[in-house]
């Protein structure tokens, strides 16, 4: 039967270029290598697997450096189901830096908690590996593949600390919803699929204008569009998200809120760009109506939390909001390059910023171990360091100069306003109010830092590991990197040319 | 005269669609209405093999590979997700009495 086989389809091995896979190989040999060492180690020892993790996030950053710097342009494989062009690298590069800040923020929470510590990194390391290769997918199936590859292991990691019933839960909602998404999504999938009898996104985008099944085309691209707005919990579909951010542990909501939702957004932008740029009049006013309405819930929920990590949350949703808020405008030749500038300029904002704050709350909650907005109470009375740094992210993530989310906001409304036409302003005055309604509780919490006394009058100081400080050095640069030289990132997002996109 | 009737029905791939669609409503409208998170796993279980036997089907109308190919791949993730999903259900119900997802509501506001 074999000889019919090989008779019948010669088989050819596909040319894979080494460099342009580093970055994923080495996420996979280190996270091998985590969970072979971690057998051997005596409980003493443990401590090893932390700086493996993060030596091989270090390791992985090196080829996308190199590879940035090669001048071969686009490399291609697998028939160009895998591409590494400017706009992967970038992206890559920020989810491998994201996940070497949050193995900064674990380190000591989880040496400190008792629970499993090999299997916390080698899940992280899985993650991100699925998020690095999300930025070169370009096909449904191995979109696919790479969102269920980071999602699986976050399921996991939201409910990590398994003898507690309030990170079971948030494991549990964070699973169903996301199980539930990703159904959806595939339903999407397969009928973008019969419309088109392509899974190569860029057959998808040659094709998918309308003369194609029309009923299908549309109840195919707005199932794929719902599937991801659960991933970036865009409002409607966000109930998980405050949930599982507060239940789930502190590191690991950090790393939700970014890197997941950061690629919720990549495999979002590669989809509109490349598979349905001639559908553009199917999914622009969805992606309107999902950003008006994220922005606006969000942030009014979020007025009256009292949880910091529960307000983050909420927060997050209305970031995410603003994220999508330029891709309303995206379905036109002239504006497509602005707006993918503003989406790659927030994203990076908006991570190193809130990184930064879950690393002050990580630090804060050493001493108070308390989540509450009060228990910020006179930080800058006996930490004026922490106060200092926790004003600076505040102020970034409310948008204020000359911070790096100013910036990122600042790309967004720029790429609408010069989009033009009544529906782009109308979204840029609604993102301008909720800008101004997000002042109220990023305010709160300065107000309760500089100004209220300490609960129950405790001044002793905050005695933050090393690895927490190092975070919150890396992502106070960030922070003021992008706001004060913007030049820098807009210089990485005009490098982000997305191959493929609009049949460029 | 009945079997001669039913003998003359010849199922296309149309049907199949049609058959998935229906599927995956019943999934979806199982998830929303359903209460047991072990029951909420069949119903997604029933969306995913709905959105196999869709790939299938196309795949057959148009004589292309690749929709086929996708089944497996969907296959195995979704039975890597049951594993995670049980896992994750098991260490609830260590605790708890029931699977009943209206109990998970200690995180709310």
């Amino acid at each position: 039967m074999i000889a019919t086989l090989a008779a019948v389809a010669p088989w050819k091995a596909p040319t894979i270029d080494y460099h342009a896979l580093l970055p994923e190989i080495i996420l996979a040999v280190g996270l091998v290598v985590v969970l072979l060492v971690d057998l051997f180690l005596e409980e003493r020892g443990k401590w090893l697997l932390s700086s493996l993790a993060s030596f091989s996030f270090l390791g992985a950053f090196v080829p996308v450096v190199t590879l940035a710097l090669s001048d071969s342009g686009a490399r291609s494989m697998f028939d160009g189901r895998f591409v590494v062009d400017d706009f992967s690298l970038v992206l890559k590069g920020l989810f491998i830096l994201v996940g070497y800040v949050v193995v900064l923020l674990s380190t000591t929470y989880v040496e400190e908690g008792d629970y499993y510590r090999g299997e916390y990194w080698v899940m992280m390391l899985t993650s991100v590996l699925g998020m690095v290769m999300m930025a070169s997918s370009r096909d449904l199936v191995s979109i696919f593949v790479a969102l269920e590859f980071l999602s699986i292991p976050a399921y996991m990691l939201a409910a990590w600390r398994k003898r507690d019933s309030r990170s079971n839960e948030a494991g549990a909602k964070y699973f169903l919803l996301g199980v539930f998404a990703s159904a959806v999504m595939l339903y999407g999938m397969s009928l973008v699929y019969g419309a088109t009898g392509s899974t190569l996104l860029v057959d998808i985008g040659a094709s998918l204008d309308d003369s194609r099944m029309t009923s299908v085309r549309v109840l195919g691209i707005v199932f794929i569009v719902i599937g991801f707005a659960f991933k970036v919990s865009a409002v409607p579909f966000h109930t998980w998200a405050p949930d599982t951010y507060e239940g789930a542990p502190t590191p690991v909501t950090a790393f939700l809120s970014v890197a997941s939702k950061a690629a919720g957004f990549v495999a979002l932008v590669t989809l509109l760009y490349i598979a349905f740029p001639l559908a553009s009049d199917v999914w622009q006013p969805m992606i309107w109506v999902l950003a008006a309405l994220t922005m606006t819930v969000g942030n009014v929920i979020a007025l009256k939390q009292t949880n910091i990590v529960r307000m983050l949350a909420y927060s997050s949703i209305s970031q995410g909001g603003f994220i999508l808020m330029p891709l309303a405008v995206a379905g036109t030749n002239d504006s497509a390059q602005s707006v993918l500038r503003a989406v790659v300029v927030y994203l990076i904002a908006y991570a190193v910023t809130n990184l930064g704050v879950f690393g002050i709350i990580l630090a804060v909650s050493r001493k108070t171990r308390s989540g509450e907005i009060a228990s910020f109470g006179g930080l800058f009375s006996y930490a004026p360091g922490l106060a200092a740094l926790m004003t600076i992210f505040m102020a970034s993530l409310a948008g204020i100069p000359p911070f790096g989310g100013w910036f990122g906001k600042f790309a967004a409304f720029q790429s609408l306003l010069s989009a033009g036409g009544g529906w782009a302003y109308t979204l840029a005055v609604i993102g301008a109010v909720n800008s101004v309604v997000a002042f109220g509780y990023y305010g709160n919490v300065l107000r309760e830092m500089w100004m209220r006394p300490a609960p129950d009058g405790d001044e002793s100081p905050i005695n933050a590991p090393s690895p927490l400080v190092l975070a919150l050095g890396i992502t106070t640069i960030g922070t003021l990197l992008v706001g004060i030289l913007p030049g820098l990132v807009t210089h990485f997002g005009d490098l982000a040319s997305l191959t493929g996109a609009f049949g460029g | 005269m009945i079997a001669a009737l039913i003998a003359e029905i010849k199922p296309n791939s149309t049907w199949y669609l049609v058959l998935a669609a229906l599927l995956f409503a019943i999934g979806t409208l199982g998830v929303m209405v359903r209460r047991n998170a072990l029951v909420l796993f069949m119903c997604i279980e029933l969306m995913l093999n709905a959105v196999n036997l869709s790939f299938v089907a196309l795949a057959k109308e148009m004589d292309d590979i690749n929709g086929q190919a996708v089944v497996f791949f969907v296959l195995v993730v979704a039975a890597a997700e049951v594993v995670i999903g049980l896992g994750i259900v098991v260490a609830i119900m260590r605790k708890r009495v029931s699977a009943s997802v209206d109990d998970l509501a200690e995180l709310k506001g």
